[in-house]
């Protein structure tokens, strides 16, 4: 009993000192999005003087406004780059998981190194291709690159995952009359669910963080993302700087993370496939 | 409902091994047939091309009139169970009965209907509702055995389908597995590499080897006439002992003496390999009015097993140790040591409860000769020339 105390003891210093650590410069830059513009600099963790207009000026004027149409960029553009990785990942996982196929080491090897692949220097090549091919400042001409970073990772998750699901399941249902497709959509794809989701939420949080990619290969408000907007903010006049600004856009972009890793950390729950197999 | 029929089916693997060897093999239509062997025989990749998990490499596989081989597993109307039961864990025990029937599209009433007789049968009712996970061992055995059933299809297939289950509750679904297949009347193709479970559940017990076919029989017939070596070292529990005999003049040297052969083994000449069962043996002293047709001998009492019904007696044997190809790979093939009649001259007589033979001393034995079954060492077949009934 002594022992388990201390260790618990020792558990929550660890725990607290790795929170704080982690959340401080969080609050930090929440505390300076209250902050007016003059009172910024003062040094005080608590405004002095609250006030929300750091985050009503983000969106004055609509979609003129220097937010609006980045926030909503942003979210297309992750959203439709996770569903693509996730729908290719699984079909691609599932048969590294199950399959033997000549170049399924090739695949493997191939997704790694990508992965591996420092996102800086495809930059360059990308943006003169991309001027040529006429994607530059479009959509799909983010959606593509996070793409070919996004399936790896997706793709190695998902196998992790699909080897876990005892082949009898699938078998079972195959006799139980189901076609290929079917087996795999009604017995393997919701037991695989918390991988599916594991790997939804690090593709999402890859594309929706990239500066790299948004800041190269856009130019305008058309297909400008969040942390690239970020960079273009500028004071209410050329002496003030944007800081509560910034902060407060900072502050607006963490909480779709927030959300999305709320709503689908519920389904990644441990022990989906308890109760398949033996007895 | 239909038969099944193998017909020099052969599964080979890319790499040249031969899982099952061109296996000739015709189950009836109704019939409950076993597949029995040590593990690694080919008995659950004989079972799972019969269900198409497996691709067949040769020869012809017939569910009823038809040719199977290039169907896919869900056209050929064959129910399995699974070892481990492969239940689907996101489902409830209703949708995991009612999965085949909704995949062929029955209408949602009958689906109830069906799942909720089965349930019936099963004693399942109260549990319909909760997810596999909650369940018990034996529960989700029967789940297993309900999404079967309702499919009312051509045939069953069971892969060792109670070996996870404990001891007594083996006993008590080997009943209800047995009683189920009878009401039904379903074609059912059963693998186990349990021998009890082969000999009290089958009309008729296949026992492969090596991926091959050794015997086809009724499990009394497997018991009293095994064709070679190894069906009479693996059927029987504790299993048969081997004695390295010679056989002249219609009488067979045994290391414990010297034994009239009988009517059908007269003939038998040479070095050969003699097996008894254990049950042969018996208490010289309780034998009774048999005493004098049987042979008597004394051998020292190394240990006994006392079971409550019956004794176990282990005894030491001078003579050599019967010595064959046939009966190390036997050995080797159920797992070493379960040969009484292994390399230290001991064997096995099962007695009566009532017998007063300790442990340490020297007994009298008594045997029934016309219960030993000859061997030839080379070849491992049995000598007995007994007309087989029509299988």
């Amino acid at each position: 009993m002594q022992r388990g105390t201390r260790e618990y003891t020792l558990w929550s210093i660890g725990l607290l000192i790795v929170v704080l650590f982690a959340l401080v410069p969080v609050l930090w830059l929440l505390m300076l999005s209250f902050k007016t513009p003059d009172t910024v600099s003062d040094g005080s963790f608590i405004p002095n003087a609250w006030t929300l207009e750091n985050y009503t000026g983000l969106f004055e004027g609509g979609f003129e406004s220097p937010l609006l149409r980045p926030l909503i960029n942003s979210i297309v553009i992750a959203l439709v780059a996770t569903t693509i990785a996730i729908a290719l990942a699984s079909f691609t996982a599932y048969a590294i998981a199950r399959l033997d196929f000549p170049g399924k080491g090739a695949i493997l090897g191939g997704a790694l190194a990508i992965a591996m692949f420092p996102p800086i220097s495809t930059v360059g090549p990308l943006f003169d291709m991309w001027r040529t091919l006429g994607l530059y400042d479009t959509y799909a001409g983010l959606i593509i690159p996070y793409l070919t970073f996004a399936l790896p990772l997706a793709i190695y998750t998902l196998v992790a995952f699909f080897r876990e699901i005892p082949w009898d399941l699938e078998q079972a249902a195959q006799v139980d009359g189901a076609t290929p497709l079917q087996a795999f959509r009604k017995v393997i794809l919701p037991l695989a669910a918390p991988g599916v989701f594991t790997a939804a939420i690090l593709v999402f949080i890859f594309a929706w963080n990239d500066f790299v990619f948004a800041i190269s290969l856009t130019s305008s408000d058309a297909s400008r993302t969040v942390p690239a907007a970020l960079a273009f903010f500028t004071g209410e006049s050329t002496f003030t700087s944007p800081t509560g600004n910034i902060a407060a856009a900072a502050m607006l972009v963490t909480i779709p993370i927030i959300i999305f890793v709320l709503i689908f950390q519920r389904r990644i729950v441990a022990g989906l496939t308890s109760g398949a197999v033996k007895g | 409902m239909a038969g099944i029929q193998f017909d020099g089916v052969t599964k080979r693997y890319p790499d040249g091994t031969e899982a099952v060897k061109k296996m000739d093999l015709s189950v009836e239509d109704g019939e409950f047939m076993i597949l029995v062997g040590p593990s690694g025989c080919g008995k659950s990749t004989a079972l799972r091309m019969i269900a198409g998990l497996e691709d067949i490499s040769d020869g012809e596989l017939r569910i009823g009139e038809n040719a199977v081989n290039d169907l896919a597993p869900k056209d050929r109307d064959i129910a399995m169970v699974f070892q481990n039961y492969a239940l689907y864990p996101h489902m409830t025990v209703r949708d995991n009965m009612g999965f085949a029937l909704k995949l062929a599209k029955v209408d949602k009433a009958e689906i109830d209907k069906k799942v909720e007789a089965a349930a019936e049968t099963l004693d399942l009712t109260q549990h319909l509702d909760r997810k596999p996970a909650n369940l018990s061992g034996g529960q989700r055995q029967r789940v297993a055995m309900g999404r079967a059933i309702v499919r009312d299809p051509a045939a069953f297939l069971m892969d060792e389908p109670l070996s996870n289950l404990d001891a007594k509750l083996r006993v008590q679904m080997r009943t209800e597995v047995s009683r189920l297949q009878q009401s039904l009347g379903t074609t059912t193709v059963y693998v186990t590499h349990d021998q009890t479970e082969a000999m009290t559940l089958g009309d008729r017990v296949a026992v492969m080897r090596g991926g091959a076919l050794q015997q086809v029989a009724t499990p009394k017939e497997l018991y009293a006439d095994p064709v070679n070596l190894f069906v009479a070292g693996f059927i029987g529990s504790p299993a048969m002992n081997f004695f390295s005999a010679e056989a002249e003049n219609g009488k067979v040297r045994l290391p414990m003496g010297e034994v009239d052969l009988p009517q059908d083994l007269s003939g038998a000449s040479g070095k050969l390999i003699a097996g008894i069962r254990p049950e042969d043996f018996e208490d010289a002293d309780l034998v009774g009015e048999h005493r004098g047709s049987g042979f008597e001998f004394e051998a020292p009492i190394e240990q006994l097993e006392s079971m409550g019904s019956e004794i176990y007696a282990y005894f030491k044997h001078e003579g050599e140790a019967a010595s064959s190809d046939e009966l190390s790979e036997l050995a080797a093939d159920i797992g070493g040591g379960d040969l009484p009649s292994d390399a230290h001259g001991r064997a096995v007589a099962r007695l009566d409860p009532a017998s007063e033979v300790r442990q340490g001393e020297k007994a009298r034995l008594w045997l029934d000769p016309a219960r030993i079954h000859l061997f030839d060492p080379e070849s491992g077949h049995s000598l007995r020339t007994r007309e087989k009934e029509p299988a």
